[in-house]
This record gives structure tokens, C-alpha cells and sequence, in this order.
């Protein structure tokens, strides 16, 4: 379904993302793991349009993204959960729900209906808070929120980035259940974590990222067995939650 | 009867139908303020920018009406006016606006100040120094109808009433128009806008619009009463910034209130001060303002940093 080959992305002179080569299958839970800094986000937004890439290809089913602006890719089907939420936060629940609409509203309204009844099964508090502003929601409303908006523009493929970051234990279970969810309703998932061991639990391929190189890649299952990637990236895990 | 003024440590007695007059002349004023303080809060809003040409839609609006008139029927004129202002407003933001990436504060003011200096030349050109108004919408200059036992002209009710409804059409706007709905997520969150797949760069040209429009047609309805000048537009720029500064930038419903008073205590200085001072006080207060409360009279610091209409 998104095919990256040799992806080369800077801020200026500085180079952030070096050769970058990955590939999603349809109907397939991606992650991608690393530190802060490694480039994750960099990689998302060059995905999402928002960065413009210096080299290499991304390719969307036949299509290559690095001709479209951000605004365009979106009706491609790739929708961005970006890090941090970004939630509209002087608008209601319901608001920023129409606003991630904004495209197929045109296209078909029943089907847009159809979307928002599924968002709220999903997430049955935005419905509780519809009328309330988002900026006043807690941190895991939030996230949910910046969920349901990114869905409601129907994305062949959702990405999202850390999407636990700052939330309680529990709250991060309920989401990642939604992410296993949202596969089982035929989307494809492309996950950023810093939390590695839960992402790869869901995961079906991971890919570990380190300063801009892809330092290795494999079925979840096998990353999670790795000594390297326990050392470095699960054991952080493991002592945070102990 | 009569009501007791103070006013810095002067008491002044004030017939209660004079009283009145001040406070439609002032209602009056502060509701043009507000209009282009709404004005400058709508761009503000979407780019982050303050318009400083925002002045100059008012005097075009005005100023190009009165011309139109000349061929037209008055509602028509108006129209017209209103109209050409709105393309203007697109154009400049297509010719100076659009292709600048990320230009900074500095580079904006210079640039709505070139605007505003570049317009006020052209209108030099087209118009001439010479002082114009649009006739009375009813009536003429001394028309007037009673009300509480003092005469007030009917320019005033339609200023009123004009003022108003465009306060209360943009509120339903950009609460339940769809567009409106898109121009608030822009002004909420850029990025987010565009990853629901808004071209941003449309909305801001549509607030250039609407700030036009408005402007427009508020300097058309004042026209009468306080005449149509190629210079006429730097004045109420400085006011409505006053005005915008003063209800919190960005909040266009605190810009109304924040209008009214500048408004209403300019008319009742006149009683205190000389004319010649009238403009000293909108100064005055924006300095306090800025110094005592940036964030604004209504604001708080952290509302100042939501942008809302
Ligand atoms: N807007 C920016 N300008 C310059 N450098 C940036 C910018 N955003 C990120 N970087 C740099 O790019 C690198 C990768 O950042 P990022 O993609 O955010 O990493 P991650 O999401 O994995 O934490 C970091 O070294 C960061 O300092
Ligand atoms: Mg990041």
C-alpha cells in the first residue's frame, strides 16, 4: 500500500532522515520505534506532505506522494494523528469531528454518517462531550478526539504519532484496543511509539529507528525476541513500569 | 433633573437630553470602531497578522460608493462598493500576502503599512483631497427623529442597525456556516486544518475578503455623518486597533463592548476637553493598554492565546 524507498528529509542544512526505506501492506499494523530524536515524526510529516522531502520516493499504491501537497494527500486516504493531538481547541467535540469530514462531506454525506456513528462506538465519550470544547478535554479525551477526526476523513491508511505519550496506564490499553479495532474494520495503521513493547504487541512488522537509519526490522514477534532491541528500546519499558 | 459627571476631579452638570446625545453620538462611533476592530481580528485570527490597511477598506468603501452613486441608485452604489472593496481585499492578499513563507511580524507591518500608505496614495489620485459624503439614507441633515425627548438623525438607526446585524451575521457565520466552521479550525490550528485537508491559504484570502466586505460597508453607512476623505481611513485604524488591542486581540465579541466605550467616552470628553484632544484619548488608552493589560480588558492571558472570532 505506501512504499518508501531511499526517503532523504532535512531542516535546512541539517540532514534528519538518511536513506530511509520502508514498506506497509494493506490491512497491516505497522510501528516504528526509536528514541527521541531518531526522525519519527520528521518521517510522518514527509509522509503527511507537510515536509518536503530532498530524495527518494513515496509511493501510494501507484501514486507518488511527493507531487501533493498536504491538503491533497488526505483525500488520498492518508490520514496523520499528529504527535501532541492538535485538536481544535476553541471548538466543540463534535466540531472538530466535522472539521476531519471536511473532504468527504462533499463526496457523500450518509457515508459520513455512517463514519461518525462508528467513531462514537468506538470512542463512546466524544459523544458524551460532544458539545464541550476540546481544549478543555483531558489528555486521553484528546487523543481520542485527534483519533475520531483523523477517521472521519475514512483513511485508507491512519498514522499516528505517540499516540500515548502523557497518558495513564489504563487509558493507553483502551487506545491500542481501538488501533486492533480500527485494522479489524480494514484500515491500515502506521504506529510511532516510544512505547515499544506495547506497540509491538500489536504490531504485525516493526521497524527500530536510530539518528535517520532504519537499524532494524522484522515481525513483531521477532523484535520483541531481540536481544539488542530489549536491551535498548524494552528495557526502558520494563523498568518505567515497574 | 440633572446628572452629575466627574471627571478627573471637575464636576459637571449635564441636562439630561445632552447626556443623551453624547451617548448616541458615541454609541454611534464606537460602533464603526468595533466593525474594524472586528475587521482586524478576522485576519488576525486566520494569519496571525494585524492589517493595518484595515482603515483603508472603510474609506474605499465609503469613497467609492460616493462615486458610484453618481450613475447608480443609493442601495445599488452601495452594493457596488462593497463588492469592488471585497475584490480588492482578495487581490492584495494574492499580490502581497500568498507567496510569502513564514514572513515575520516585523516584515508583515511593514507591508499592511506600505498597503495602507500605497492605497491612501491611489485614493489621492482617483479622488482628490476634497471631503464627500453619501447622501442621507432618509431624510437629509436635519431629519431627525425624537427619541426621549431628543432629536436624533435616522443615519444613526441605520448605522445602528447596520453595525448590528453585521456583528450578529458574522457570530451565526462562524458558528454554523460550514465556511465560518473552516475559518475557526484555521485560526485554532494551522497545521491540523490542513491535515483535514483545508487549503489554508484560501481561508486567508477569504478573511481578507470579509474584513473588506465589512469595512466597506460600515464606512458606507457612516459616510453621511462623518463624511468621506482619502485620509479618512488612518484615523480608524488607529481606533479599531485601540478597540481590537482593548477587547483582547481576536475576540470580535469583546471588540464590540471594547468599541462602544472607546466610542461612548470620546463623545463625553467633549464636555471635559478641547475637540482637538478627542484623538489624544484613543492614543492614551492604547498605551495603558499595552503597558497595564496586553492581553486585553476582557481577555485573560491564557484566552489570549486561543484565537476565537
Ligand atoms: N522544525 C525543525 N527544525 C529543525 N530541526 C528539527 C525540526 N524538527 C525536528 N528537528 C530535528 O530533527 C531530528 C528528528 O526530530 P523528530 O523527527 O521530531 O524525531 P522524533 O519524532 O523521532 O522524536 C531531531 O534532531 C530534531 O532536533
Ligand atoms: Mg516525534
Amino acid at each position: 500500500m505506501l512504499r518508501i524507498r531511499n526517503l532523504e528529509v532535512g531542516y535546512g542544512k541539517l540532514k534528519v532522515l538518511k536513506r530511509i526505506s520502508l514498506h506497509v501492506a494493506p490491512g497491516e499494523i505497522i510501528t516504528i520505534i526509536g528514541a527521541n530524536g531518531a526522525g519519527k515524526t520528521t518521517l510522518l510529516h514527509t509522509i503527511a506532505g507537510l515536509l518536503r522531502a530532498s530524495g527518494g520516493e513515496v509511493v501510494l499504491r501507484d501514486q507518488n506522494l511527493r507531487e501533493y501537497p498536504a491538503r491533497k494527500i488526505v483525500g488520498l486516504g492518508v490520514s496523520l494523528v499528529p504527535e501532541g493531538r492538535q485538536v481544535f481547541a476553541t471548538m466543540t467535540v463534535m466540531e472538530n469531528l466535522q472539521m476531519g469530514a471536511y473532504l468527504p462531506m462533499r463526496r457523500d454525506k450518509n457515508r459520513v454518517r455512517e463514519q461518525l456513528a462508528w467513531i462514537i462506538e468506538l470512542f463512546p465519550v466524544l459523544h458524551e462531550r460532544a458539545g464541550q470544547l476540546a481544549g478543555t478535554l483531558s489528555g486521553g479525551e484528546q487523543q481520542m478526539l485527534a483519533m475520531g477526526r483523523a477517521l472521519m476523513a475514512q483513511p485508507a491508511l491512519i498514522m499516528m504519532d505517540e499516540p500515548s505519550t502523557g497518558l495513564a496506564p489504563l487509558i493507553v490499553k483502551n487506545i491500542f484496543k481501538v488501533i486492533v479495532k480500527m485494522r479489524e474494520a480494514g484500515n491500515t495503521v502506521l504506529l510511532v511509539e516510544q512505547n515499544a513493547k506495547a506497540a509491538l504487541h500489536i504490531a504485525d512488522r516493526g521497524y527500530v529507528m536510530e539518528t535517520g537509519h532504519i537499524l532494524a526490522q522484522g515481525a513483531a514477534a521477532d523484535l520483541l525476541a531481540n536481544q539488542d532491541v530489549q536491551r535498548a528500546y524494552l528495557g526502558r519499558d520494563v523498568d518505567a513500569q515497574t | 433633573m440633572q446628572f452629575c459627571l466627574c471627571h478627573g476631579g471637575l464636576v459637571f452638570f449635564m441636562t439630561p437630553e445632552l447626556f443623551l446625545q453624547y451617548l448616541f453620538a458615541g454609541v454611534t462611533y464606537g460602533l464603526i470602531y468595533a466593525i474594524v476592530a472586528i475587521g482586524f481580528n478576522i485576519i488576525y485570527n486566520t494569519t496571525g497578522i494585524i492589517n493595518f490597511a484595515q482603515g483603508e477598506f472603510v474609506m474605499l468603501g465609503g469613497m467609492t460608493a460616493i462615486s458610484l452613486h453618481h450613475y447608480l441608485p443609493l442601495p445599488l452604489a452601495i452594493a457596488a462598493a462593497v463588492a469592488i472593496t471585497m475584490v480588492i481585499g482578495a487581490l492584495i492578499e494574492m499580490v502581497f500576502i500568498r507567496w510569502l513563507h513564514n514572513p515575520s511580524i516585523l516584515r508583515m507591518i511593514i507591508i499592511t503599512i506600505g498597503l495602507s500608505i500605497l492605497i491612501r496614495e491611489g485614493a489621492l489620485h482617483i479622488w482628490g483631497e476634497g471631503v464627500r459624503a453619501l447622501p442621507y439614507f432618509n431624510g437629509n441633515e436635519i431629519t431627525s427623529i425624537v427619541v426621549l425627548g431628543v432629536g436624533v438623525s435616522p443615519q444613526v438607526f441605520w448605522v445602528l442597525g447596520v453595525c448590528g446585524l453585521m456583528v450578529a451575521a458574522l457570530y451565526l457565520f462562524f458558528k454554523f456556516v460550514p465556511l465560518g466552521l473552516v475559518m475557526r479550525a484555521c485560526a485554532a490550528n494551522r497545521v491540523a486544518a490542513t491535515l483535514c485537508g483545508v487549503s489554508t491559504k484560501n481561508m486567508v484570502t477569504f478573511s481578507f475578503v470579509l474584513s473588506a466586505g465589512i469595512g466597506a460597508m460600515a464606512g458606507c453607512v457612516v459616510s453621511p455623518i462623518t463624511y468621506s476623505q482619502y485620509d479618512g481611513g488612518t484615523n480608524l485604524a488607529i481606533k479599531g486597533f485601540t478597540v481590537a488591542i482593548l477587547g483582547g486581540l481576536g475576540n470580535s465579541m469583546a471588540a464590540v463592548a471594547a468599541g462602544l466605550l472607546l466610542g461612548i467616552i470620546e463623545a463625553f470628553s467633549i464636555s471635559v476637553v478641547p475637540l482637538a484632544f478627542q484623538d489624544a484619548i484613543a492614543i492614551g488608552i492604547l498605551l495603558i493598554i499595552l503597558f497595564i493589560r496586553p492581553h486585553g480588558l476582557f481577555g485573560n492571558r491564557s484566552a489570549a492565546m486561543l484565537k476565537e472570532f
